[in-house]
């Protein structure tokens, strides 16, 4: 203590500010990751281990696909960012539990080498790249990616609710095709992808990423309000069809988990409004008058190329901008 | 009058204050981040006068504006208060010793700025003979608007928050704006520093006079004092000190970073806008901190100029924190040697805040009339971040107080498209870093945004010169 002579060490000189909060890119993927948790496990629950096993195979060709591509192009490998993972997840939250592993693999690198790395990598994307690997496995393999199964061991066949709304109520009960009730499109304890069919479990990943400050309420509820919204309308005002569309699909896992991608969607709260918005019209023209029975995937991904003009016109007004006067 | 929009306010807060329950209202602005206050080292430490310095190094510009010009010699014996420094032109204050001795060299000497600039050395003879014309000014009521003004020009005041702007000149607002409001600013935001803190605890009154004083000079009605909320002792004592005295209104401020910034300030308390490239004044408003209106107090109270500050020298890298009262002209060196020296391995010396101050590469530049603080932290804590690709997560975005898009600014400025950045309003940008602080990426965004504006303006001042 005192005395001692200060010397003129080696002080670092730099430009404010000297603090940074401990927010890294590794903890929001990390928190997605665990926010993604509930959902893999309602998708093994309903659809067996299997889940399990397509799930890592997703992620293991995701990061390993990644720092194959940094190491060629000679950039650095940055595979523990983990939004590799994240890709990879999400690629097997949306096929079905019955895909064969390799064909996920090949969704996998597609996502990472073509749709994220041809782009420039982490943030330079301009369309979701686990929608674009999906998107690419439904035009290569149709039939295997809507090989449904009803949840249970049995793996029997099974059409997906938007199916059975689309082929009509009546004639789905006449074929012998179990209306679902809303409590188990709820829950989830009906065919679909992997990670989409437990509405439970993924509005309890995204309390948690709006909790952590993750994301932001505005793209999810604008997104699923306007689906609520137009399946009224476009349903005949009924309000059964309202929240059986909320429900059944992709919805809660695109809005939550996809839509609200950093790199691919609005960065003002309004342009993000907008993007929720068109999102949902989309969805809802695709399922109700469109050729297949769901529409979120391609929504989003058609949002996902609308976004660089949505952040051009909705700049925020400037602090202390003066209006012009007319 | 500027443009007034609506501000995001929380209506009233309610204080208890030894049984009677005291409404106040806690106000704020949109956009900012919660920074570590890091304030308990030193925020219950009372103010300690430092040790008398032997040398002292009083540079010729510590404010905004022209350099002063000195008007001593080597040689000169000077006293405690004596003009030493005459201001050149308008926008320029004088400057005054605060020791007694003579004058051992004028020359240009190294300053927290970052550069070297005029500064006259005075050895102190340890005596502290006061100069002759230092005597009380009189009561509020006896002085005139031009007579107050004139003691706070003479007494060489300047900002005392860190930027240091002649406060006459804030006092003088041009003859078309009508200024209707004073406001006085112990925010505090920036996490450590705490001398704007124990100057409200330990003399309110000063900054309450000073407040009345400003009043008078701009011969306005309204006057408020806006404190944070992490403060509510301070709250308390202002508000007591304040209670009764027609015209001002002590306000709490939620405690968010930037919330002592002039604008963000200006609309918390008024609801008004400065337009974007205008003055306080364009909104009817003079800012100025508690630190300036307690100075203005003591140069009316006691007709000292100022010649000393509050410093609070704090942060990991210093043994034994503090807020002391030191004399301008004063090495870092020593304030640091007597807070116990430095600890552990330095990384920063930092004049001001986390958040806005500047680094310092030697320990051997005086504090000065803006010097808020000396805040020293360690290897560990210094490091520089490495910064990854942007995830375009718009957290930037959300904590802008301007709502400027620090990540497209940035992303223009390192590409060098400085015409890109100044078309996205890079000029309105305030450098209060808190882009920067928030960006999970690490990049740096206000950092760049920095090099944009100068660019920018060089570019200007060579379309002028033309």
């Amino acid at each position: 203590m005192g005395g001692k002579e200060l010397e003129n060490t080696k002080f670092l000189v730099s430009s404010s500010p000297h603090i940074r909060s401990g927010e890294t890119t590794q903890r929001i993927m990390l928190d997605v990751i665990i926010a993604l948790m509930p959902a893999l496990f309602a998708g093994v629950f309903n659809f067996g281990f299997g889940v399990l096993t397509l799930t890592i195979t997703a992620v293991i060709f995701s990061v390993a696909a990644e720092a194959a591509m940094q190491k060629i192009l000679g950039k650095p490998i940055t595979v523990n960012d983990l939004s590799a993972v994240v890709t990879g997840i999400l690629i097997a939250f949306n096929v079905p539990a019955t895909l064969p592993l390799w064909i996920i693999a090949v969704g996998s690198v597609f996502a990472i080498v073509i749709a994220k790395h041809c782009f420039g990598g982490l943030g330079y994307n301009f369309i979701n790249p686990a929608l674009a690997g999906r998107a690419m496995l439904l035009a290569s393999w149709p039939v295997r990616m809507t090989n449904w199964v009803a949840p249970g061991v049995d793996a029997v066949s099974s059409a997906t609710p938007l199916a059975i709304y689309k082929w009509g109520f009546q004639e789905a009960s006449a074929a012998g095709q179990a209306i679902p009730s809303l409590w188990n499109l709820f829950i989830g304890n009906i065919g679909g992808c992997i990670g989409e069919t437990s509405a439970l479990a993924l509005l309890i990943g995204g309390a948690y990423l709006l909790y952590r400050k993750v994301i932001n309420p505005r793209i999810p509820v604008a997104y699923i309000a306007t689906v609520a919204v137009f399946s009224f309308l476009f349903g005949g005002f009924d309000p059964f069809s309202m929240i059986y569309h909320i429900l059944a699909g992709g919805l809660f896992l695109g809005a939550i988990f996809m839509a609200t991608d950093y790199s691919t969607s609005p960065i003002s709260e309004k342009g993000q409004i907008i993007f929720g918005v068109g999102c949902g019209f989309l969805t809802s023209v695709i399922r109700f008058f469109g050729g297949y029975p769901e529409g979120v995937s391609y929504s989003i991904l058609l949002m996902n190329v609308a976004t660089p003009l949505i952040d051009k016109y909705t700049m925020p007004r400037k602090f202390g901008e003066v209006k012009k006067s007319a | 009058m500027g443009l007034v929009t609506p501000n995001w306010q929380v209506p009233i807060l309610i204080y208890k204050l030894r049984g009677e329950e005291l409404s106040i209202r806690i106000l704020t602005f949109k956009g900012g981040t919660h920074p570590p206050h890091s304030k308990k080292a030193t925020e219950g430490l009372a103010i300690e006068r430092a040790n008398e310095p032997k040398v002292v190094v009083i540079p010729m510009q510590q404010h905004i504006g022209a350099p002063c010009e000195p008007i001593v010699q080597v040689g000169d014996e000077v006293k405690v208060g004596q003009k030493i420094g005459e201001a050149k032109g308008f926008v320029s204050s004088p400057v005054h010793s605060g020791v007694s001795g003579k004058v051992t060299a004028i020359e240009p000497r190294l300053y927290s700025g970052g550069t070297a600039v005029t500064c006259i050395v005075i050895e102190s003879d340890m005596k502290n003979t006061i100069s002759d014309d230092i005597t009380p000014k009189g009561s509020l009521s006896d002085l005139s608007a031009e007579d107050i003004k004139n003691i706070i020009k003479e007494a060489g005041i300047v900002g005392m928050g860190g930027a240091a702007f002649p406060t006459h000149v804030k006092l003088t607002p041009p003859p078309d704006k009508k200024v209707d409001t004073v406001i006085l600013n112990g925010a505090e935001c920036e996490p450590y520093l705490t001398s704007d803190h124990r100057l409200m605890l330990e003399h309110p009154e000063e900054v309450v006079f000073g407040l009345q004083a400003l009043m008078k000079v701009l011969g306005v009605k309204k006057g408020y004092i806006g404190i944070e909320t992490n403060k509510p002792d301070a709250i308390e004592k202002i508000f007591e000190m304040a209670k009764g005295i027609e015209g001002i209104e002590v306000v709490a401020l939620k405690t968010k970073y930037p919330q002592g910034a002039e604008k963000q300030l200006i609309h918390a308390c008024t609801n008004r806008e400065v337009p974007s490239g205008g003055l306080p004044a364009d909104a009817g408003v003079v800012v100025n901190n508690v630190g300036t209106a307690a100075a203005v107090a003591k140069a009316i109270m006691t007709g000292m100029p100022l010649i000393e500050r509050i410093v609070t020298v704090t942060g990991q890298g210093v043994n034994n924190p503090g807020n002391l009262m030191v004399k301008i002209g004063t090495s870092f060196r020593e304030v640091i040697e007597q807070c116990g020296g430095l600890k552990g391995k330095t990384g920063k010396v930092i004049a001001g805040g986390p958040m806005m101050g500047i680094t310092q590469f030697s320990l051997d530049v005086p504090v000065i009339k803006g010097t808020s603080g000396i805040l020293v932290l360690t290897e560990e804590e210094a490091r520089l971040p490495e910064p990854t690709n942007c995830i375009r997560c718009g957290k930037c975005v959300e904590a802008c107080p301007i709502n400027l898009m620090p990540v497209n600014l940035s992303a223009y400025s390192l590409a060098n498209k400085h015409e890109q950045a100044e078309a996205l309003n890079a000029m309105d940008c305030i450098e209060c870093g808190a882009c920067s602080f928030v960006c999970p990426a690490k990049r740096p965004l206000v950092e760049s945004i920095r090099v944009s504006k100068r660019e920018i303006l060089a570019r200007r001042k060579k379309a002028q010169s033309k």
